[in-house]
């Protein structure tokens, strides 16, 4: 298993070549969210939007042994190329893992500069879902 | 291929924001309902005014003070000359069209809104023209009622004099044309039917007053309301027109200084209008500039600028035709240069974000119209307006943009 780092330095790798394209970056974004699993209808409630989002996001989270799955799904086709990129990130790390990682890979790919402010505070939101998760699970293996 | 006139790109040249490249593409700018672009003339009278005039107006006795008052003040006898009223003293500086609506919904609502009256608003209406009128209604106990909206976009009017029918409308709000559509509402037949029920009528001038002829005292309503930036002028700076007898019978609403006669611990008196509405230093650089936003409209004159716009409109309105799942939304025959879509199997922000790859700024979403989303059963729509200043090579711009990222994506 990858380090949510070793995984950062995998993604930045692969848009490397795309530095400075703005409409290539876009589309890869897109065919990465196509080969997201898309959420079951039934998943896509309100509990499981994230707030703070221009799209509508989507993520669900359950623990698995020692480490947390997520699953995640959006409206908008880039979005959910972003989503895609996080759960990569995430899926499978220890919630201890996931507390400890600062996403970086945005600003070391140029992306924060088109992600927009509105796009950005909902990336943002995307994150802190992430660890809101982490914290959850962590609270949970620390009580049973 | 249609070719842009000369006189078109001269005009263009005035705007320094549209000559630059984004996401390396040269900026097409098609959001011009959400804000105009400043011409030269404008971002001159603002710089002008701080480097020579700046000084708080009204009571200054040098000279500066009065260069600056003269200035505020010219800008109220055009605007006043600019939509006919029949004095410049019923033109109200405000922020723009969303603080007028608040002031007439207080201070109106507060003299003249009982328990039980109804206002009018239609379904096309900008959350701006419906949340302070809601909230003013839920403090005083009135009803809202809305005219419902055809499937081409345009208002039902048979409904309307329905509702005005019972004889307890008070008020009636509704746009000269809606934001999110184009629809250019008939709002003097809406006046007058209002007028002959008793009900007083407002109108949100946002997306009328840079395009369409507007002559308040024919039109007879009671208020109009603009916002400077929607009309090549300065952010931050807008008016609202209202007739003498109403202003002076309203109470004032924001207070402090300036709007006031005197002063005393034990009573104050109030001024006369227009400054009892206009409490505090007002925004005296934007209304300085906005004068030249008015010049700018006016030499041009609306009928060139509408029928430019009218073109690029009907042009745009063909060349998008051909895109595969496009869906207009507002059909009416009167319309200003709006065009409101969607694409089947693309969201529109997703659309939104490929636009401005290839430099193209058009806006996405509800347009702050959500019961009219909601009446067409979508979230949102991509929204293209165009200004005097747009090209019909970047109508052209759009549409083969359009059309890449639908083959693209299919």
């Amino acid at each position: 298993m990858m380090t949510p780092a070793g995984l950062q330095d995998e993604i930045v790798s692969e848009f490397q070549t795309l530095v400075g394209d703005l409409e290539m970056t876009l589309h890869y974004l897109m065919e990465l969210g196509e080969k997201l699993a898309p959420l079951d209808a039934s998943e896509k409630t309100e509990t499981n939007i994230v707030k703070g989002c221009q799209s509508k996001v989507w993520l669900t989270a359950s623990l698995q042994g020692q480490v947390i799955h997520f699953n995640g799904d959006s409206n908008t086709a880039i979005t959910k190329g972003l989503v895609s990129l996080l759960i990569r990130i995430f899926n499978g790390q220890t919630p201890q893992q996931i507390l400890d990682t600062e996403i970086t890979f945005p600003s070391r790919i140029g992306m924060d500069r088109f992600i927009g402010t509105q796009r950005s505070n909902g990336f943002a939101a995307m994150i802190q879902q992430f660890k809101r998760y982490a914290i959850a699970f962590k609270t949970l293996q620390q009580t049973v | 291929m249609k070719i842009t006139s000369p006189e078109i790109l001269n005009i263009r040249s005035e705007f320094p924001v549209l000559d630059q490249q984004v996401n390396g593409h040269p900026l097409t700018y098609l959001d011009n309902a959400a804000t105009t672009q400043k011409p030269q003339r404008v971002i001159d009278a603002l710089t002008n005014y701080y480097s020579k005039d700046n000084a708080n107006i009204h009571r200054g006795i040098h000279t500066l003070a009065e260069r600056a008052t003269k200035a505020f003040e010219q800008t109220r006898t055009s605007l006043a000359q600019f939509i006919h009223a029949s004095e410049k003293e019923e033109i109200i500086f405000t922020r723009g069209v969303t603080e007028s609506v608040n002031l007439v919904a207080a201070s109106f609502g507060k003299a003249f809104i009982k328990s039980g009256d109804e206002i009018i608003l239609s379904g096309l209406e900008h959350h701006s023209n419906i949340v302070p009128w809601q909230l003013m209604a839920e403090e005083r106990g009135a009803i809202i009622k809305v005219i419902p909206v055809h499937e081409d976009g345009t208002l039902d009017l048979p409904a309307y004099h329905h509702l005005l029918s019972n004889g307890r409308t008070k008020l009636v709000a509704v746009n000269h044309a809606s934001n999110a559509l184009g629809t250019i509402n008939p709002v003097r037949e809406i006046i007058s039917a209002a007028h002959q029920n008793g009900a007083v009528v407002f109108i949100d001038g946002a997306q009328g007053v840079a395009h369409l002829p507007v002559d308040v005292q024919v039109l007879d309503c009671d208020f109009y309301a603009a916002s400077g930036h929607k009309m090549y002028g300065p952010t931050g700076v807008g008016f609202l027109y209202g007739k003498r007898k109403w202003l002076d019978a309203m109470p004032p609403w924001q207070s402090g200084g300036e709007m006031i006669r005197e002063v005393r611990f034990t009573k104050t008196t109030f001024n006369d209008i227009p400054y009892k509405f206009e409490a505090g230093t007002p925004n005296i650089a934007d209304v300085v500039a906005l004068h030249e936003a008015i010049q700018f409209i006016q030499t041009l004159g609306k009928p060139f600028i509408a029928a430019h716009e009218g073109d690029l409109l009907t042009y745009a309105a063909n060349l998008l035709q051909d895109i595969k799942g496009i869906r207009f939304f507002g059909q009416a025959a009167e319309k200003v240069s709006v065009l409101s879509f969607t694409i089947d199997g693309l969201h529109h922000f997703d659309v939104g974000q490929l636009l401005d790859a290839k430099g193209i700024a058009v806006r996405t979403g509800h347009h702050c119209t959500q019961p009219l989303m909601e009446r067409f059963g979508i979230e949102g729509t991509i929204r293209a307006s165009f200004s005097v200043y747009n090209t019909f090579e970047e109508a052209e711009a759009l549409a083969s943009a359009l059309k890449k990222i639908t083959e693209k994506i299919k």
